[in-house]
């Protein structure tokens, strides 16, 4: 650590740990409910459960990205943060906004649209911060050395913010209401978000592998221009069937096709990044999470969003356990474990110690990505045979779920697997110890006093 | 990569089809606009009923268990032609009637049975919600869902 305000990202981090350890563990218990229908149905509804499990996930995956940027930023501008004052309340709205939000959703206080379900003044909340982060890390980068890392970073970050204006846009018309609810969450997931992944992962692989930064800029640029070319008219794909015009089929399919390139860009980058190497960098959990969140994101978002996508596809899998399961795989691979990927790398420089506990680390690295995939494989089962004897032969919602509970069954399990791994990480992260639990092999340097390369 | 691809050429290129595909998009998105508006959502008014009731369905989060449009959470049935299910969507004192009999036995209590939650509403609520119900139901969405089941 360079910079004295880098540690801003450190209660940024255990912040964003914590939610997630309720998004996962709320997971299961909602996950139960499937298994179990009666489990809590009239104390904890289903739908409170699941919207604390989408809620969690969504804050403390944006509090990793704050994270991540207070942390990157400094070393790419050669600057410290701006206002650390600043940051630290803005942590505070985040958390206090939070919590209030848990603490109303449990009252079964809340608003009415998926993943927007926060009260007006959280909302309201989240603003503020988001424009006290941008002006803070606008005002770090202008006044220092300017990279493309953190052109894309900051542009991704304004635009996510700027789309958060339609979470306040709710019209009477339904159809309206879904038209621009889609601007919020494809628009972030499938544009904004990914300018900010590719930063990120461009950032840790640049100090990973100490290629030439020329040429990871020049990939983050490409990259960045197909996620935006194919993702903006892509958002046509969640446009088939809601009123909106018919033309959307033709131009969601082919845009949304091509939205498949940036994640395949993203993962070949990271491995012939890995392959023309100049450094042995000491943290190889790091490297593993970067290496996988970059091709489980490919499967995730590319191979099972592809599955669905088209539009002759999409309207016999449209709302059924398919889209769940690409859900999942898609927003692990992507966001979860590149911000693990970004806490891994991190977390040894800004408590000033060896990357310790790699081993049990990428152990968690396995156990929770096994279990997602099996689980987004039940899932994937399940709404296959949902959309065969629901949407094609026409039987009765409710029958054809009560043929599917061994799927779920199966998935409550795989989600259990990724609970104990999301602890273990944890436990790896947070836990002190001096020495590798396994003792690294004789070419594997153990310091993290990375040496380093010219031109950097 | 290309020799001839240099960074600045990336982004130069990033910048400005990015920015086309943004106008393009907004455009498309100005015409959805007036087509959802004078087309496929004007086969029956938007009255006061149906805004109250999806301020009702709001409230109290229906779309965490149920899809409407297919979108929305998977645990409960498709509620976008729950009212073409039921054969009232031309009817709407006897959707009124069905919704109404429908909330007020619930939970089912039935062991092994998803669960729907008992919701206090009034009478207005009920209506708001049959006349949202049916107004989402007599939307032009381009021959989805497949058959009645949803
Ligand atoms: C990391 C990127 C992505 C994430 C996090 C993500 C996540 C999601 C989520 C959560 C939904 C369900 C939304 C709802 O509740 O209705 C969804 C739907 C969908 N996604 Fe993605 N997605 C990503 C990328 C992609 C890509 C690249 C494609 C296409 C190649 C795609 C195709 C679709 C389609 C077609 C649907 C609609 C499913 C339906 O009709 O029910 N997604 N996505
Ligand atoms: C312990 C593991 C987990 C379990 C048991 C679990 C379970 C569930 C359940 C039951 C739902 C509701 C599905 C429905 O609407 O019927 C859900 C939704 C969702 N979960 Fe998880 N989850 C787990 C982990 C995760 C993780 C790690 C992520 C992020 C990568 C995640 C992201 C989501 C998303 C985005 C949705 C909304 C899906 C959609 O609308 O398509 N979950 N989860
Ligand atoms: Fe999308």
């Amino acid at each position: 650590m360079k910079y004295q305000t880098q540690k801003i990202a450190y209660p940024y981090i255990l912040c964003a740990l914590a939610l997630f350890a309720v998004q996962v563990l709320v997971g299961l218990v909602a996950g139960w409910v499937y298994v179990a229908p009666n489990f809590l149905a009239e104390i904890f509804p289903f739908h409170i459960l699941r919207m604390m499990h989408t809620n969690a996930l969504i804050v403390w995956l944006l509090l990793g990205f704050f994270g991540a940027a207070y942390f990157l930023i400094p070393e790419e501008s050669e600057r410290e943060i701006w206002s650390p004052v600043m940051a630290y309340i803005q942590l505070v709205i985040l958390m206090v906004g939070t919590l209030g939000a848990v603490v109303s959703y449990a009252f079964e206080i809340h608003g009415g649209r998926e993943f927007l379900e926060q009260p007006l003044w959280v909302k309201l909340g989240i603003l503020v911060a988001a424009v006290m982060f941008l002006i803070n890390v606008t005002m770090t980068v202008l006044q220092g050395r300017k990279t493309a890392i953190t052109n894309v970073l900051l542009m991704g970050l304004w635009l996510l913010s700027l789309l958060w204006i339609f979470a306040f846009i709710n019209p009477e018309n339904l159809s309206l209401d879904k038209m621009y609810w889609w601007f919020v969450v494809h628009l972030w997931v499938e544009a904004t978000w990914e300018l900010v992944m590719a930063s990120i992962l461009a950032f840790i692989l640049l100090k990973l592998t100490g290629v030439d930064r020329e040429v990871v800029e020049k990939w983050l640029y490409v990259i960045v221009a197909t996620a935006l070319f194919s993702g903006i008219l892509g958002t046509g794909h969640h446009y088939y069937w809601i009123g909106t015009p018919g033309y959307w089929q033709w131009l969601g399919s082919i845009f949304s096709t091509f939205e498949v390139v940036p994640f395949f860009l993203m993962m070949s980058f990271a491995f012939v990044m890995v392959w023309k190497g100049r450094r042995n960098h000491p943290n190889k959990a790091a490297l593993l999470w970067s290496l996988g969140a970059s091709t489980v994101a490919f499967f995730g978002a590319g191979v099972w969003g592809f599955l669905h996508t088209l539009h002759g596809v999409n309207f016999y899998s449209h709302g059924t356990q398919i889209t769940a399961a690409h859900g999942h795989l898609a927003f692990y691979g992507a966001y979860v474990a590149l911000n693990l990927a970004m806490f891994t790398y991190a977390m040894p420089l800004l408590k000033q110690r060896e990357p310790y506990n790699q081993v049990l680390n990428m152990a968690s690295f396995w156990l929770m990505t096994g279990g997602m995939c099996f689980m987004t494989f039940t899932l994937t089962f399940a709404g296959t045979i949902q959309t065969h004897m629901q949407r094609v032969m026409g039987q009765n919602y409710m029958d054809v779920q009560d043929s599917l509970t061994i799927f779920y069954v199966m998935r409550w399990g795989s989600g259990l697997a990724v609970v104990i791994g999301a602890l273990l990480f944890m436990y790896a992260l947070l836990v002190v110890r001096r020495k590798e639990v396994i003792a690294p092999g004789a070419s594997n340097p153990a310091s993290s006093e990375s040496t380093p390369i010219p031109a950097e | 990569m290309a020799e001839m691809l240099t960074k600045s050429r990336a982004r130069n290129i990033f910048y400005g089809g990015s920015l086309f595909f943004v106008v393009v998009f907004i455009a498309l998105a100005v015409h959805s606009h007036y087509h959802i508006v004078n087309t496929s959502t004007a086969g029956a008014p938007l009255t006061e009923a149906v805004a109250h009731g999806k301020s009702v369905w709001e409230r109290h989060s229906c779309i965490n268990c149920h899809t409407l449009h297919g979108e929305g959470a998977y645990f409960a049935p498709e509620l976008g032609n729950v009212m073409t299910r039921w054969g009232v969507q031309d009817d709407p004192e006897g959707a009124f009637e069905v919704l109404d009999a429908w909330i007020e036995a619930q939970p089912s209590g039935i062991e092994g049975r998803r669960q729907m939650p008992h919701f206090e509403l009034t009478e207005e609520d009920k209506r708001g919600l049959a006349e949202f119900l049916r107004w989402a139901d007599q939307t032009n969405l381009q021959g989805w869902p497949p058959n009645d089941a949803g």
